[in-house]
């Protein structure tokens, strides 16, 4: 399920030549990224380490977890909406295992993979975390 | 008509400029972070390491008095550089911000006690704030700040209510590098001097735009970093007042800054050497030095001239963008202008011009107090060398409505 999901994303980034297109099409999905409740932006779901504000909320809705977040960037909050596409509504040990390996085949890794400041590697780390933590209390 | 800058023989000294970054010409607008290196000083670098290299001051051999007297040749350099009185208080430091740490923990540890307080101001850079909070706290003295108007300018009125007999010591930038302001350190210092109180002046933003003079201004402490002014990382200079310098404790204890050593007893070396414990980054000292011999080679006033012009044109089109904002608009700048834009996060302004070929910078700049007084998480900051030109703002300008179109 989670490959197929990035399997779809591998694919509609293909659709695009080039980087313009690419990014033109991230911060389409960041604008069409579900608002976060209000109510959980708060201090506490802040991920460290990133440029702008990235707050991250997980809940535990019967054997799944499902994943809230919001940014104060466009860009980043298309990573988000790739992330929660994918990693959202999965089990813990889903959430766990999953190789997130559309990050380096969607075409545009050299910007995603490798700038630490943008905080792709922060919120995947976080996301797993959630699961973790979840998986701990079951 | 004044001479000026002939920009294409210019760029050539900077081998750097001269590429493709993701598809399009470099245009490097980051030099309030680090400036390039001319041909000269990376020429300097590889000499060192394939003539000359040796650990210096100790060594009899022939190498060993060839690295060190380049190595000390640039300390003579940065005395006329400076218009300092002495080579003996020049000190070689990693950078701008061991030296403010070096004066923290030697002055500072010395001579502040509970209740003297270290006055900065609201446009320091983390480094000439954090070292004076790590020092206060284990002193019991307190850190006070100048205010900062609208505009970018320091409050004067506020600075002279707030210089009082118990403030010991001022550490204020020469030029903010979050929004270039240059503050009016002359006056600055006179007036922190009637009240018994020294200062420190940070240099990084300054040295690369103005002359310097430690004697005219009658600084107290000056420090700055060579990778701001052409010349390598991991080379920083403070400049001391020798009656300051002489009692001060030493900083790091170990080989270089030793008289004599015994279980006994351990005698220190004179000046500069007391304060550079260890072997230095010779190799970098030495190639720094080529970097104010270039400088030198320039003429200064085509140079401020160039400045000013890309200043007054990057200013000029920048206003013209719907939604754009010019942060920091003191009347005296250096050549920077940070600027937020209307409902566009900086960082998604920095990502794309990046991928134009475009680097400038995104974010707090190390000045977070500064964003705070603005309520700002960050700006957008474009920052230029001599060596830049009004082709590449144009570029700028093209790449940047580019991005707001992407992000619209
Ligand atoms: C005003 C100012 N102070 C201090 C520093 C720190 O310099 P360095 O990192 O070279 O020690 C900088 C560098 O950005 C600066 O701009």
């Amino acid at each position: 399920m989670i490959n197929q999901t990035q399997d779809e994303l591998i694919e509609e980034f293909g659709l695009f030549d080039d980087w313009a297109d690419k990014y033109e099409y991230l911060i389409d999905l960041g604008k069409k990224l579900l608002p976060m409740s209000e109510s959980f932006k708060t201090e506490d779901n802040v991920i460290k380490g990133c440029q702008s504000k990235v707050w991250l909320h997980a809940e535990k809705q019967g054997d799944l977890v499902v994943f809230q977040a919001d940014s104060e960037a466009i860009i980043v909050k298309g990573m988000i909406s790739m992330l929660i596409r994918v990693l959202s509504n999965h089990t813990p040990e889903e959430i766990i295992k999953a190789d997130l390996y559309f990050i380096d085949q969607i075409g545009m890794s050299q910007h995603l993979a490798q700038t630490r400041s943008n905080g792709l590697v922060a919120m995947v780390k976080q996301m797993k975390n959630y699961a973790v933590a979840f998986s701990a209390i079951a | 008509m004044a001479e000026k800058l002939d920009l294409n023989l210019i760029r050539k000294d900077f081998p750097i400029l001269d590429q493709q970054v993701n598809g399009s010409p470099l245009v490097y607008f980051d030099n309030a972070a680090t400036t390039q290196k001319p041909q000269v000083v990376i020429d300097a670098l590889n000499r060192y390491y394939t003539q000359d290299n040796a650990n210096i001051h100790r060594g009899l051999h022939t190498l060993a008095e060839r690295a060190t007297t380049g190595y000390e040749l640039t300390r003579t350099k940065l005395k006329d550089f400076l218009h300092a009185p002495s080579t003996d208080q020049i000190i070689f430091t990693s950078g701008t911000t061991a030296g403010i740490n070096l004066v923290a923990q030697t002055y500072g540890r010395a001579n502040f006690t509970a209740g003297d307080v270290i006055l900065v101001s609201n446009l320091e850079h983390h480094s000439n704030i954090v070292p004076w909070q790590m020092i206060a706290q284990e002193t019991g003295a307190e850190v006070q700040v100048i205010p900062v108007d609208e505009l970018g300018v320091l409050d004067m009125v506020a600075y002279q209510s707030l210089l009082t007999d118990r403030v010991k010591l001022v550490a204020v930038n020469h030029v903010s590098n979050a929004i270039g302001t240059i503050n009016p350190i002359k006056q600055m210092i006179d007036w922190a001097h009637r009240v018994g109180a020294k200062v420190l002046i940070d240099g990084a933003q300054s040295v690369a735009h103005f002359d310097i003079d430690v004697q005219a201004l009658d600084l107290d402490f000056f420090v700055f970093s060579a990778h701001k002014l052409f010349g390598p990382t991991g080379v920083g200079v403070l400049f001391g007042k020798r009656e300051l310098l002489e009692t001060m404790p030493p900083y790091q204890g170990g080989g270089e800054m030793i008289k004599e050593v015994s279980f006994s007893g351990t005698t220190y070396n004179e000046l500069p050497y007391k304060f550079e414990a260890g072997t230095p980054n010779i190799a970098d000292v030495y190639a720094f030095g080529f970097a104010l011999d270039y400088l030198a080679s320039l003429p200064k006033n085509a140079v401020w001239e160039q400045e000013k012009a890309l200043l007054d044109y990057a200013t000029e089109q920048l206003s013209q963008i719907d939604g754009l904002r010019i942060v920091g608009q003191a009347p005296e700048k250096i050549a920077v202008v940070s600027f937020v834009i209307d409902g566009v996060h900086p960082q998604d302004i920095g990502v794309l011009l990046d991928k134009f070929g475009v680097a400038i910078r995104t974010g707090h700049h190390c000045a977070q107090p500064l964003m705070a007084r603005y309520d700002l998480v960050g700006t957008c900051r474009a920052s230029f060398a001599f060596y830049n030109t009004k082709e590449e703002i144009d570029l700028f300008v093209k790449a940047l409505k580019r991005c707001l179109m992407m992000l619209s």
